[in-house]
């Protein structure tokens, strides 16, 4: 038989902040308590089991008017992948202009997830 | 120059004014922009999480201000950048329709020119509470900045302020501000907190320090600096609670940046120079139901009426204030008469507006207000001359989160001679 973790964490579906605890065997979640509603639950069982993030960040452009452009993640990805999304865009050197919606990198770090820039740079005048 | 309407400020705020002006028929008015582009303090904001409420998606903060400066775009709305607002002052003995405020700007272009305005909207923000009002002893090296200095930094400029930082504050921006300084590869040493709760949205906590292994210690300051050109450390200490450090607790802590995020302050000078009364409690003005100031025709919104948490609820006052401008330039809203006084009864610091007259007021006018302290399971009461008329129980209520309740026109009608509303908090 396996033996059973709890593991606490803090739910953010609402400024309530409930303290819930989650029992793990395996790898599986079993018994979630301390939720006072279904979101609490929700939230819990999915980042013990597959914690998702935006990323935001700005990524350098040569020759514009600002020297560099925000930019996110089209969808959430893998947490565990946050810090090699971030060190893929800092690799990147865009040319101006930079429009918003403007794909900077397709399917980062293998996620199936592009990212996009989220603002303008203009060429520098 | 004249100008019927004059919105000051390009920022959120000041543009949700701008088209809610126009959609409801103002044809001359001009927003006036200090900086070299329209989306204010959202442009420098390019985390997710903006825009829940408003567009049912989560936006980063140039993306929710595109939305709006679109809008304005394709209504037309007229807008000088770079131009500063020197001055707001009232025009004495100003009849019916004609300009009430001599509005003193300038430009590179135009130098310094004068816009005789019929009305005008305030929408100037606000700004982080300085250094120099926390009184942290020490020395004045560099690598001091306010958190939203370092984010402009960052976001904008693409410059690091420095590797290992210390974070004074666990408010939205301190905590933004911890994951964005260790994406960018710094090491967040610590954040403080002086309060024993965070002012910071659980979420932040959660996925801005936690996600990081970044330490949140409450009750914590900063009681000195050392370094003589650039910052070397901070002291930290833990704080009673009365909020003063206690002796041998102290902890240096090796850095070379430190970051505020202690508050935000209404930027209400122009408001003062009209002669705008000021209400102590959130350091903007004190407004009635159509958010109209003590000067008639002077409306205001945004943070620089009180600061908000999230900038749906900007938009949402904004739109509001445009409106009543509108209502006002057009005759339709009645000069104020009576008027109920909202007032913060024990557990609230304060409520937005201050005053309602029900016959200029919406069907619906909402209040919004703060809580002083983390309420769990408190009741929030609505009582009309000291008559409890509702009652609502919360889960929780936190300073850091902004409360509102709506009052409705055909009640406060229905009340006789009804003097004040008071909304107070009922501890568990």
């Amino acid at each position: 038989m396996e033996e059973v973790q709890r593991k606490e964490l803090v739910c953010i579906g609402c400024p309530l902040g409930c303290a819930v605890t989650v029992e793990l065997s395996g790898g599986q979640v079993g018994k979630i308590t301390g939720n006072t509603c279904p979101r609490g639950a929700e939230y819990a069982r999915k980042e013990l089991t597959d914690p998702r993030r935006i990323v935001t960040s700005v990524v350098q452009v040569e020759g514009g008017e600002l020297a560099v452009v925000p930019v996110k993640t089209l969808a959430q990805i893998p947490r565990a992948k946050v810090m090699d999304c971030v060190g893929v865009l800092k690799g990147i050197r865009l040319q101006a202009p930079v429009h918003r919606g403007d794909v900077v990198v397709e399917n980062v770090c293998g996620t199936g997830v592009d990212v996009a820039a989220t603002g303008e740079v203009e060429r520098a005048r | 120059m004249k100008k019927d309407l004059v919105v000051i400020g390009g920022g959120p705020a000041g543009l949700a004014a701008a088209v809610a002006a126009r959609e409801a028929g103002v044809e001359d008015l001009l927003i006036l922009e200090r900086d070299t582009r329209l989306g204010g303090i959202l442009n420098q904001c390019i985390h997710n999480g903006f825009g829940l409420h408003t567009f049912g998606e989560e936006l980063t903060g140039p993306e929710y201000a595109a939305r709006y400066v679109e809008k304005a775009k394709a209504l037309g709305i007229p807008c000088s950048l770079d131009t500063m607002v020197a001055e707001l002052s009232a025009i004495p003995c100003a009849g019916p329709g004609e300009a009430k405020v001599a509005v003193t700007a300038l430009n590179r272009q135009e130098g310094l020119f004068a816009i005789e305005a019929r009305a005008v909207v305030l929408a100037m923000g606000c700004r982080e509470r300085p250094r120099g009002a926390l009184n942290i002893p020490g020395s004045r090296p560099g690598g001091i900045y306010s958190a939203g200095t370092a984010q402009r930094f960052v976001n904008i400029e693409g410059r690091m302020p420095g590797r290992q930082a210390v974070i004074l504050g666990s408010g939205d921006i301190g905590l933004i501000m911890a994951r964005r300084l260790t994406l960018e590869g710094a090491r967040v040493k610590l954040v403080a907190e002086l309060m024993p709760y965070s002012g910071g949205l659980k979420r932040n906590i959660v996925q801005c320090l936690e996600d990081f292994g970044i330490p949140l210690r409450l009750s914590t300051t900063v009681v000195e600096v050392r370094g003589r050109d650039r910052v070397e450390a901070v002291v930290v200490a833990r704080v009673d609670q009365r909020g003063k450090p206690i002796p041998g607790t102290e902890e240096e802590i090796p850095c070379d940046t430190l970051l505020l995020s202690c508050g935000l302050i209404p930027e209400n000078e122009l408001s003062e120079s009209l002669g705008a009364a000021i209400n102590p409690a959130t350091g903007g003005p004190l407004v009635d139901e159509s958010l109209e100031t003590n000067q008639a025709g002077v409306f205001a919104c945004g943070n620089v009426l009180h600061v908000h948490d999230l900038v749906d609820y900007v938009s949402e006052e904004a739109a509001q204030a445009g409106r009543r401008a509108a209502a006002w330039l057009q005759g339709g809203l009645p000069r104020a008469g009576r008027r109920i006084a909202v007032c913060a009864g024990p557990g609230v610091r304060y409520t937005v507006p201050a005053f309602v007259d029900p016959a200029r007021m919406e069907e619906r006018q909402a209040v919004r207000f703060r809580v002083d302290n983390v309420y769990r399971e408190g009741v929030l009461e609505v009582a009309f001359d000291g008559r409890v008329v509702e009652r609502r129980r919360k889960k929780v209520m936190a300073p850091g989160e902004m409360e509102q309740i709506f009052l409705k026109k055909a009640h406060l009608e229905q009340v006789r001679e009804l003097g004040s509303v008071q909304i107070s908090v009922c501890p568990n």
